[in-house]
């Protein structure tokens, strides 16, 4: 089998921002398919593979989103690419990036002024994403028109690397949940049936993983995420950071989009201790994932989101610690196996 | 009024997400109160009442039995506690208040010295002091949701209290079963949860009812405190029959059914736009294919306070025109 790392690197380094999902698809559907009884893509492209349990007692949905930020192509300025964000991207953070601009992925950098040019005023404030144009070469609007027409997406050209225990690389969000959920259907049956969805444009609204419910029909939703590790030292000293790297799974008890179904969290924190799996809370009221689009589905689907902590997401490069992506497999796949069938019953 | 049972939906522990208690204690008073009972994926409780008349049209009415509430999200090395909201919350509602957490351990809420005081004071700034004397110390755990305090009062023909919001309209549908005779409808009464945060209960509820019509009953807001906003709705003019609201425009058809409902059971009412904030209605309306839907309103001051206030008449006007639209086709 595929080592851990080694698929977090092609996933990591994949082309994907929301609404240009294929490659991602393609990469985790060769990885995963096969350990899957049913497959297929439905007509918004989330990637749907049901793994038959032995007892069947209950189907289990865990997802995980392919989609990560990124720019897309809005206009020119003669030879250069006007672009918005798809996702939310701090533009301060762009200038000078080295980009790769469509799925043929040709060079880019977002253009900055030599330091010789700049003056000092300009240089204290942050641009908008107005001021701020891709140079791909191009040396007419109609070459760069040819290049790069309207609308195409547009990620950053991070490259992985990995260094002991401790990754970087750039759309850790969700990348690390695509790479904990290929390892889950890579592996066992578990007593319950279980279905993945690799699902698309969550980063511009959370439109994947609603139909993929809905589609699916699941009792239970696991939701897998790349999220906030703010844990570096801060001005006010006596704040809580959202998660922190090293601490093992941030398990989700409330976000902006939903609250976790209380049975449902319980079971995984009494599942992460007796397995001596360490795990931390996400700092309630933080952020909101997909279970905010799951829960509501249908006859209602009880939900929880399950992080791994990486610290700079949202920007062109992440770091995360293999400890905390190997703890969250371990305690997905504890979970999953010891999901107790009376888990629906609420007095 | 029975005021044991509203002390009881009043003071009783619910916050979204979290609504073992009230559930529980709502089941007490309706078990008897249909033919069938149930609690579905997202723990609303459900009541279902069969009509003896053929072919009877499915009626949903709901009311939420969550409460708006905070939950811990910090606690200092003093042993203070920070906290985010659950539902909509007002700062300045909260200073100097307590709140409750699930265990009955009591905390005070309060606000921190601030340097610049010409801004309203955010959540951010607030703090919770259960008398611990470190973190280690502090019997609450980051995640533990919690409720704010406040006892029900009745005087001069109003009722004060914490989570009027939505108790009182868990009150006038448990009220409302033990009245009806004869349903003209088949009748689903929906306590539903997480109003105040998702709308996910009543949400679900309806999918799996796929009822013909669904009304929520709930509190709303009223024009007659000084310098409101203006809003024509006051405290003890009537039920509200809501025309629209944030969420969601009244279905016509349900808007005239509730009116109709009021001149036939010779109850005042009154119409109600209201500009911010929304009901279980906006949720149900969408629903499958649709659902049309409308809201019945308790005019209610100081919503999402500790100290919400109602009008007795109003409420048992509320009570005899949804019995009134129960039983009439
Ligand atoms: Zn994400
Ligand atoms: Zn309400």
């Amino acid at each position: 089998m595929e080592n851990l790392v080694h698929t977090l690197e092609v996933l990591s380094n994949a082309f994907g921002p929301s609404g240009s999902e294929m490659e991602v698809r393609q990469l985790v559907r060769e990885r995963t398919e096969a350990h899957a009884q049913q497959a297929y893509v439905d007509a918004l492209g989330n990637l749907l593979l049901t793994k038959r349990g032995t007892k069947r007692d209950l189907h289990v949905m865990v997802s995980a989103h392919m989609d990560e930020v990124g720019l897309m192509v809005v206009g020119y300025t003669q030879g250069n690419l006007r672009v918005a964000t798809i996702g939310g991207i701090d533009p301060s953070i762009l200038p000078g990036l080295h980009v790769l601009v469509g799925r043929k992925k040709h060079p880019g950098v977002i253009g900055v002024q030599a330091i010789h040019r700049t003056s000092h005023k300009s240089r204290e404030q942050s641009p908008d994403i107005e001021d701020l144009a891709v140079d791909i070469g191009a040396q007419s609007e109609e070459e760069a028109r040819k290049l790069a027409p309207l609308g195409t997406p547009i990620i950053f050209a991070t490259r992985f690397h990995a260094v002991e225990r401790m990754c970087s690389g750039k759309a850790f969000d969700n990348r690390a949940g695509c790479t904990v959920l290929t390892e889950l259907l890579q592996g066992d049956p578990f007593p319950c049936d279980v279905t993945g969805a690799f699902t698309v444009q969550e980063e511009v609204g959370l439109r994947g993983a609603g139909v993929a419910a809905y589609a699916i029909s699941p009792d239970l939703a696991i939701v897998l995420e790349g999220t906030v590790a703010d844990d570096l030292p801060k001005k006010e000293s006596d704040v809580s950071p959202t998660t922190e790297l090293g601490k093992g799974p941030a398990i989700t008890v409330k976000d902006r989009s939903y609250v976790t179904y209380p049975p449902l969290l319980r079971h995984v924190i009494r599942t992460a201790q007796e397995m001596h799996i360490p795990y931390q809370i996400k700092q309630p009221g933080v952020s909101g994932t997909e279970s905010g689009a799951i829960h509501r589905v249908g006859v209602g689907i009880p939900s929880i989101t399950i992080s791994v902590p990486c610290r700079y997401i949202h920007s062109p490069v992440s770091l995360l610690k293999l400890d905390d992506l190997e703890n969250t497999i371990r305690l997905i796949q504890a979970v999953l196996s010891t999901l107790p069938s009376d888990i629906l019953k609420i007095k | 009024m029975d005021l044991k049972l509203l002390e009881k939906l009043t003071q009783t522990f619910g916050p979204s997400g979290y609504e073992g208690e009230i559930r529980a204690a709502i089941r007490e008073e309706v078990a008897s109160l249909g033919d069938e009972l149930y609690v579905d994926r997202l723990g609303s409780l459900v009541v279902h009442r069969r009509s003896a008349a053929p072919q009877a049209k499915k009626l949903l009415l709901a009311a939420h039995m969550d409460e708006i509430g905070l939950m811990v999200t910090h606690i200092e090395e003093k042993g203070f506690l920070r906290f985010t909201n659950i539902g909509g919350l007002y700062p300045l509602h909260h200073i100097g208040g307590r709140v409750r957490f699930a265990n009955g351990l009591i905390g005070t809420i309060y606000v921190e010295r601030r340097e610049d005081r010409s801004q309203a004071p955010q959540l951010k700034h607030l703090y919770i002091d259960v008398g611990a004397k470190s973190r280690e110390d502090c019997p609450v755990a980051v995640g533990d949701p919690g409720v704010f305090v406040g006892s029900l009062v009745q005087q001069n023909g109003r009722l004060i209290s914490k989570t009027m919001d939505d108790r009182i309209g868990c009150y006038v549908l448990i009220e409302m079963l033990r009245q009806i005779q004869a349903p003209a409808y088949d009748l689903y009464v929906v306590f539903s949860t997480q109003e105040e945060v998702t709308l996910a209960g009543a949400r679900t509820s309806t999918y799996r009812i796929a009822p013909d019509i669904a009304i929520s009953v709930d509190v709303t807001l009223t024009g007659d405190t000084p310098k409101a906003l203006p809003m024509a709705v006051e405290l003890g003019k009537g039920p509200a029959v809501k025309v629209k609201d944030s969420g969601m425009i009244a279905h016509p058809t349900v808007r005239q059914m509730l009116i109709d409902a009021a001149q036939q059971a010779d109850v005042p009412y009154q119409l109600e736009v209201l500009q911010g904030g929304t009901t279980d209605a906006m949720a149900m309306q969408l629903v499958r294919e649709g659902i049309p839907s409308g809201c019945l309103s308790i005019p209610s001051r100081f919503v999402h306070s500790p100290s919400e206030m109602v009008d007795e008449a109003d409420v048992e006007n509320a009570i005899k025109l949804l019995v009134a639209t129960v039983e009439t086709n």
